[in-house]
């Protein structure tokens, strides 16, 4: 049956054949031509896609195989959703090292990706919290990878993309947890510099942090932005677990609802909102961690046509100048999102040898699909980021040429070889062309 | 005791699985009878994990009519009796093949009617003699009528609907409960081949209802309900003019 199961950006429109497994001990399914792992489409561009070719829905390997209480270690199925995880072991008084910005991705997809969380400078990716996993090959062959165990399949499956096979388990190594709330700060701040000065700041004491840029600011004005920290706090507040709201988008508007006015007005508002001075607050770590997941579908505000993710990182020694000549280039484009973000990675490697996390400074913002213009924008950041020794993020990705994918990664040569001869995707056709 | 003891038959069926889970996390414990050995212990481990306080697994092919009695009988023994047992083994038999083929539409009737009728009759017998507990079976709404397209899986389900509504009124002063679910169409791997729309239903959203209709001691539950409507509508068509139509 073939079907469209787009990625979160809704960009490219690929159509694939979907086969579900379900089956962890089966070998995988039959299928004609190339295939592709799919976990649970959070992806933005087409990492997780495999147009004319078949995904391999993974989400049906959602089962647990064991939970060591005593010592936090977590054994399941590759198509376990994060948020299954935190229900489970958060009550247990356990917590995932490492999560992305939504909690609906899998284990398997959180590995392909090696995503990082808000609390990248003090733990890493998510690779560093994994202790191993079962790789399901093609030719019907199964590899055990940890360090010890076939560490070089270890090494390109984090961040591999799903391209060297089908991860049927993981093991995870949790972390111990008090309780499920967060004591965290927000300041509001005034110019780029001021983000670096938070950031360096906070790094030492705080375990999260994270800003919210003003996209559309220039000037003096230009990165003004939000700054938020957190670490678990140690005694829960007397209050009861927020409700998730239930809000949602119901379909897809004609058009993008993001535009120059509402994304000016949005920005605005929502910098003049924010407190002048730190404000402290205790907040459960659902709406902390996730605010994105309390509006479901909110993916389809931009439209038929879709959007675009760009997110890069900037080496620590040019990171405020080519930090400040992209948020120049964005502002001056008009475009941009509601949603620009700003952090500074740590410098704990990761075990991936396609890991996107490297130490400096990452900048995270969606732009509307709007054909030839946002497409030449974000080649034109490209050249900076480029210029600048740094990377862009496959997970967000749609649009990236071969040319920069391989100067961005360099490794990719080496990584080819792990590749599994029947799998591929829209993105690695894409860039190894 | 907190936890209710619990029998799955056909435990490896996405509509059990996702209903087992809502008894894990509420700390029953569970005995699984599955074909498959290597599924039936993954979804115990799982079960485990999330909260069941012990879950035995066990093979049953309910295809060896042979085996049934004994299998029943050390469910009871290990969970020293139950609670709750659910029948939810099932096949989606080609219709096409069964107009051909009459050996393969009675292995297939066999399967989804006869083996359930035989595994409700044993299931019984034990929980009169307990005096307490429920029997829930899923039938399907495949049994309020026949369709050109599956009537050899629809009759077998009609088999079954009627068995066990005789058995409910047999067992009614018995302290025994008798559950017949009907689902509409649920996103399994047996109807994978489908194309699904708006009428189609989760796993997990008929294991709530499922869940529902145990806690209020239902007789009959349409899952999700609305197929009460559909199916009454369709079961009221007279069969001249249903002769003629296409569904
Ligand atoms: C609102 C939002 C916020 C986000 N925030 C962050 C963030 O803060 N940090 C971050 O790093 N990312 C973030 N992301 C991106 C997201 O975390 C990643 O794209 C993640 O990989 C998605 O996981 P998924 O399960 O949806 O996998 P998919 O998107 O379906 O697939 C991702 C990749 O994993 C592979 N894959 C999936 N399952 C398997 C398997 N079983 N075996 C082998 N390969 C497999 C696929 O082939 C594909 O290459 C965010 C995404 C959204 C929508
Ligand atoms: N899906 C629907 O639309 C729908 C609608 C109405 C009613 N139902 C009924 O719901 C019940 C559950 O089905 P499902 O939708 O959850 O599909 P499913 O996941 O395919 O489950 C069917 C189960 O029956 C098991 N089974 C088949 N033959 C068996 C045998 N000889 N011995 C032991 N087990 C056997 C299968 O075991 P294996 O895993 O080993 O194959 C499988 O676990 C069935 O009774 C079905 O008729 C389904």
């Amino acid at each position: 049956m073939a079907s469209m199961m787009p990625s979160w950006g809704r960009y490219p429109p690929a159509r694939q054949h979907v086969l579900r497994v379900h089956d962890r001990f089966a070998p995988l399914p039959h299928f004609e031509g190339h295939a592709l792992p799919r976990g649970n489409g959070r992806s933005y561009g087409d990492v997780c896609l495999d147009d004319g070719g078949t995904l391999l829905d993974a989400r049906g390997l959602d089962r647990f195989i064991e939970f060591e209480a005593n010592n936090g270690v977590l054994r399941c199925e590759a198509g376990v959703l994060l948020s299954e995880i935190l229900e489970l072991c958060v009550p247990r008084g356990w917590f995932l090292p490492v999560v992305p910005g939504t909690r609906f991705v899998t284990v398997g997809g959180a590995i392909a990706n090696d995503v990082h969380g808000k609390n990248h400078h003090r733990v890493g990716s998510f690779g560093c919290c994994l202790r191993a996993f079962e790789l399901l090959r093609s030719d019907d062959t199964r590899k055990i990878c940890s360090r010890e165990e076939n560490p070089d399949w270890f090494a390109a499956t984090i961040g591999g993309l799903g391209l060297t096979g089908l991860i049927t388990w993981a093991e995870l190594q949790l972390q111990p947890l008090r309780n499920a709330w967060f004591d965290t700060e927000t300041v509001r701040y005034d110019t780029l510099e001021d983000f670096f000065a938070l950031s360096d700041e906070s790094a030492e004491a705080w375990d999260y942090t994270v800003a919210w840029v003003d996209c559309t600011a220039r000037g003096k004005a230009l990165g003004r932005g939000v700054f938020s920290r957190g670490n678990h706090a140690y005694i829960a507040p007397h209050a009861r677990e927020p409700h998730e709201g239930r809000l949602k988008i119901p379909f897809t508007p004609p058009f993008s609802l993001v535009n120059g006015a509402s994304l000016r007005a949005f920005n605005a508002l929502h910098f003049r909102r924010a407190p002048r001075t730190v404000r402290r607050a205790t907040q459960h770590y659902r709406p902390w961690l996730f605010p994105l997941d309390g509006i479901r579908n909110w993916n389809r505000m931009y439209g038929p046509r879709g959007f675009l993710q760009y997110q890069c990182v900037l080496p620590p020694h040019v990171a405020r100048d080519a930090t400040r000549e992209l948020l120049e280039r964005i502002a001056a484009s008009g475009t941009g999102s509601f949603l620009a973000v700003l952090k500074q990675f740590g410098t704990i490697a990761s075990p991936g040898l396609l890991s996107f996390p490297r130490p400096g400074t990452t900048l995270a913002l969606d732009f509307a699909n709007r054909g030839r213009g946002t497409f030449e924008l974000l080649d034109k950041l490209d050249e900076t980021v480029a210029a600048a020794g740094g990377a862009v993020y496959p997970a967000k990705d749609a649009r990236l040429t071969g040319v920069r994918f391989r100067q961005y990664f360099p490794a990719w040569r080496q990584f080819s070889e792990f590749i599994d001869p029947a799998f591929s995707s829209g993105f690695w056709r894409r860039v190894v062309q | 005791m907190s936890g209710k003891r619990i029998l799955i038959v056909g435990a490896t069926s996405a509509i059990a699985e996702a209903t087992a889970r809502l008894f894990a996390a509420r700390g029953d414990a569970l005995y699984l009878l599955a074909r498959d050995r290597a599924r039936a212990h993954a979804i115990a481990q799982d079960l485990k994990v999330r909260g069941a306080t012990t879950v035995h697994s066990a093979e049953l092919d309910v295809a060896d009519f042979s085996a049934h009695a004994r299998a029943i009988e050390r469910a009871f023994a290990a969970m020293d009796g139950l609670d709750i047992a659910l029948i939810a083994h099932g096949t989606l038999p080609n219709q096409a093949r069964c107009d051909m083929d009459i050996d393969y539409a009675l292995r297939e009737f066999a399967v989804n009617g006869t083996s359930t009728i035989a595994l409700s009759n044993l299931i019984a017998q034990k929980l009169q003699a307990q005096g307490h507990g429920m029997l829930a079976v899923i039938s399907s709404v495949a049994g309020d009528r026949g369709r050109a397209g599956n009537y050899l899986y629809g009759a077998a389900k009609a088999a079954v609907s009627t068995y066990l509504s005789g058995l409910r009124q047999r067992l009614n002063k018995q302290g025994v409960n008798v559950l017949t679910i009907k689902p509409g169409f649920v996103d399994t791997p047996m109807t994978a081949q489908f194309k699904k729309g708006a009428l189609w239903a989760t796993p997990e959203a008929v294991a709530r209802g499922i869940m529902r209709a145990m806690d209020r001691r239902r007789s009959v539950a349409y899952l999700p309900p609305f197929w009460w409507v559909i199916m009454a509508v369709i079961r009221a068509v007279p069969e001249f003019v249903f002769r003629r139509m296409k569904l």
